[in-house]
């Protein structure tokens, strides 16, 4: 008599069922990025927070000091002008950069002809080094050999030379000016982007009904381009407002500060001026600012009643 | 028969001693010293990281006798270079972390800063100073801290005063004024000749702080007294101030935002008529390397001279000193003491400084008779650089306080701020006190 076969089935092993659970995969694959940030990212950013409650100076460990850094900070004229600096560098900069950004996104995005080349070529400030473009700028911006001065004298316009570097008003706008310049390109390319997204047939039922360009742009563009508006702008300010580059060649923070900003001087207090601690200190005083930034960008313009163009 | 490394170094310190009697540019002291020397480790590497040189022939001589060195030891030494800003940011780092060049060039104060992580020079050091007639207490003074060398002062750049000799002689001075008074009137002649003079205002590490120091000094301000207690708020501190001002008004505008090479710039363009700077400038001019006849008319007119006399009475100046430090964590602390013995005897020394051509002035006296400072009238004004610096932080203790204060640009904002009408000279002599307390600590 032949014996039933029964099919005995196997229960998987322990490392084959670990090896098909989506969470045990999920937290594999995700180690080596969390490892990453937690040596490159968490681990620095802990030691500037530790660092600026203590007096560490360069070769020399420091101890713990509370907040004395901050107390010191907080009576120091210079550090507070560094705080105006970088806010009124920030919001000027990264404001001309939306609006002239906005604005060559939507030009860019009507019908060209070279259309690919001259979103190529809105690129290139982006591409191009900052060290590289900060000293191109210098020499636009001197004194003496300044082409922009040359130019406006040749033409009759004025009949001396701008001091673009060295009066602190005209500082603060040039270095303004070199940052929108060099950001537009970021904004503009991301918009575009975005502006490529929003279906034609939504513009098409707005003319039927009668819209105008404006009525388009405001009722149709802007909403739907918010959230992109919000990811780009987030971003913008924070690369504006940790700039350290085109500061520290154009104008090391001079004329007398005018122009240093949170990060340039605590560069010239961390590491120049061997006070490890107070550079430190000066670094963390900007994460609020950051923060705010960002909370700002994910809490405010991602409101959908917002993006839908409606009050709170 | 087999020469061991011992016997190569001690062949080849032999040979600098012998040079040194038949020498042709020391002086004759005391070269009948016992020799020193080390037997480097085996297999040794160095890495070297130096400034960039502003005289081609300064970094040509310095891998020349590297090199001779390498023959001679077979250690091999590899030299980098950076911008000479950019060595005290790399140094402090590579102090503060343990790695990095086993040696390096560093600039004033630098040494001070973390002396606890740099190998003690002492022993050479004192060899050094014996054999060559001793140091210059100036450059001394930033090489050592409680009697110990941290590192070897290897040389002072001279800063000067440069000027156009037609221009001066257009303005009615038939000599260069010696006294400050003299030199304001001289500027302001100048100026109406429609040839301004410029200074550094700006945030320039050896520019700005030359002429800010220059400024301070020969009215006879000074940051701190001896005690490291903060002075600079003071009558003479006033004086100066109220002399920058009027001097300011001579100058050429924009001065206030002038970084290192902006000076420079505008003199070799014929833009201003008197600059403070190295004789890198003249350099420039005398090298031509592009052949500008312009230049070259420029170069026939320059003539350089010490800065002028203030009040005080005597040429007190800040110059940049640059030393050359070992760092704790080199594996080879031998092969490296054996190096910088090396480069620092004579006919390394004397070449080399001869090659820098008036841009490196040398710490060890014996070295004052180099015959580079005859080889070019405008190289005299250099001579001396080591013999009469004044150290940083005047007349405080070197260290922490002096470096940090240097380098948040306290002296160099305080005249700027002052001449640019942003602030009184009272207010900014206040500000400026208010923010060295802050460095020493009050």
């Amino acid at each position: 008599m032949a014996v039933p076969s029964v099919a005995v089935q196997r229960r998987p092993s322990f490392l084959s069922r670990l090896a098909e659970s989506r969470n045990t995969l999920g937290l594999g694959f995700m180690l080596p990025a969390a490892a990453l940030l937690l040596v490159f990212l968490t681990y620095p950013l802990g030691l500037g927070v530790w660092l600026g409650f203590t007096d560490t100076r360069i070769g020399r460990p420091g101890i713990y000091i509370g907040v004395e850094n901050y107390e010191y900070l907080w009576s120091d004229s210079v550090f507070w002008l560094s705080v105006f600096n970088t806010l009124l560098y920030t919001v000027s900069a990264s404001t001309l950069k939306f609006m002239l950004g906005l604005w060559l996104a939507l030009i860019l995005n009507e019908k060209l002809p070279f259309k690919s080349f001259f979103r190529a070529v809105v690129l290139l400030p982006w591409v191009v080094p900052t060290v590289l473009s900060a000293i191109a700028f210098w020499w636009i911006y001197d004194s003496q050999f300044s082409i922009l001065s040359w130019a406006l004298q040749q033409m009759g316009l004025i009949d001396h030379r701008i001091n673009f570097l060295g009066d602190p008003t005209n500082a603060r706008a040039s270095v303004i000016a070199a940052n929108v310049w060099r950001g537009i390109p970021f904004v503009a390319i991301t918009l575009l982007a975005g502006l490529q997204t929003i279906p034609q047939s939504l513009y098409e039922a707005a003319t039927l009904d009668g819209a105008s360009r404006w009525q388009l742009f405001r009722h149709v563009t802007l909403p739907l381009l918010t959230p992109i508006i919000a990811i780009t702008m987030t971003f913008s300010v924070l690369f504006t407002f940790t700039d350290f580059q085109l500061i520290y060649v154009l104008t090391r923070g001079g004329p007398v500060n005018a122009t240093h900003l949170m990060a340039t001087l605590s560069f010239q207090r961390g590491i120049s001026g061997g006070q490890l601690g107070e550079g430190a200190a000066i670094a963390v005083a900007m994460i609020p600012f950051l923060l705010a930034a960002i909370l700002f960008s994910y809490f405010g313009l991602q409101r959908r009643r917002w993006q839908q163009g409606g009050g709170d | 028969m087999k020469f061991t490394r011992r016997d190569v170094i001690r062949t080849t310190a032999g040979a600098a001693v012998a040079g040194a009697l038949g020498s042709r540019f020391v002086g004759s002291s005391a070269f009948a010293q016992e020799g020193l020397t080390y037997k480097p480790e085996e297999g040794a590497k160095l890495r070297l990281l130096r400034w960039s040189p502003f005289v081609q022939g300064d970094e040509d001589q310095w891998l020349k006798n590297t090199k001779r060195f390498t023959e001679a030891t077979g250690v091999d030494v590899r030299v980098d270079k950076e911008s000479w800003e950019d060595i005290r940011p790399k140094a402090a780092v590579a102090a503060n972390v343990g790695s990095g060049p086993d040696l390096m060039l560093v600039w004033f104060d630098d040494p001070h800063q973390y002396p606890d992580k740099l190998l003690d020079v002492t022993e050479l050091g004192d060899y050094l100073g014996k054999k060559y007639g001793g140091w210059h207490d100036g450059p001394k003074q930033y090489a050592t801290r409680e009697g110990k060398f941290l590192g070897l002062p290897l040389a002072t750049i001279g800063n000067a005063i440069v000027y156009r000799e037609s221009w001066v002689k257009e303005a009615g001075f038939s000599e260069f004024p010696k006294d400050t008074a003299g030199f304001l009137e001289l500027c302001k002649a100048l100026k109406a000749k429609g040839h301004p003079a410029g200074f550094t205002h700006g945030h320039g590490v050896g520019d700005g702080n030359n002429y800010a120091h220059w400024l301070l000094w020969s009215h006879g301000g000074q940051m701190v007294d001896e005690a490291g207690k903060v002075t600079i708020n003071s009558p003479e501190t006033l004086k100066a101030i109220q002399y920058a001002q009027e001097l300011y008004k001579t100058f050429i505008p924009g001065t206030e935002s002038w970084l290192d090479v902006n000076n420079n710039r505008a003199f070799l363009a014929g833009e201003v008529s008197v600059i403070a700077n190295g004789i890198s400038v003249y350099n420039t001019a005398k090298v031509n390397k592009d052949k500008d006849p312009k230049l070259t008319e420029i170069a026939k007119d320059m003539r350089t001279t010490n800065m002028p006399i203030g009040p005080v009475g005597k040429s007190v100046e800040l110059y940049q000193v640059t030393t050359a430090v070992i760092f704790g964590y080199t594996p080879y602390p031998n092969a490296a003491k054996a190096y910088l013995q090396f480069m620092f005897e004579d006919p390394q020394m004397s070449d080399w400084i001869t090659s820098s051509a008036g841009y490196c002035c040398q710490t060890l006296k014996a070295f004052d008779s180099n015959p580079v400072w005859k080889a070019d009238p405008n190289n005299a004004a250099y001579a001396k650089a080591s013999a009469t610096l004044r150290p940083n932080g005047y007349a405080g203790p070197l260290g922490y306080a002096s470096a940090a204060t240097m380098a948040d640009y306290v002296l160099v904002d305080m005249f700027a701020k002052a001449v640019t009408g942003q602030a009184t000279p009272q207010e900014a002599m206040e500000e400026a006190e208010k923010r060295a307390n802050r460095y020493y600590r009050v």
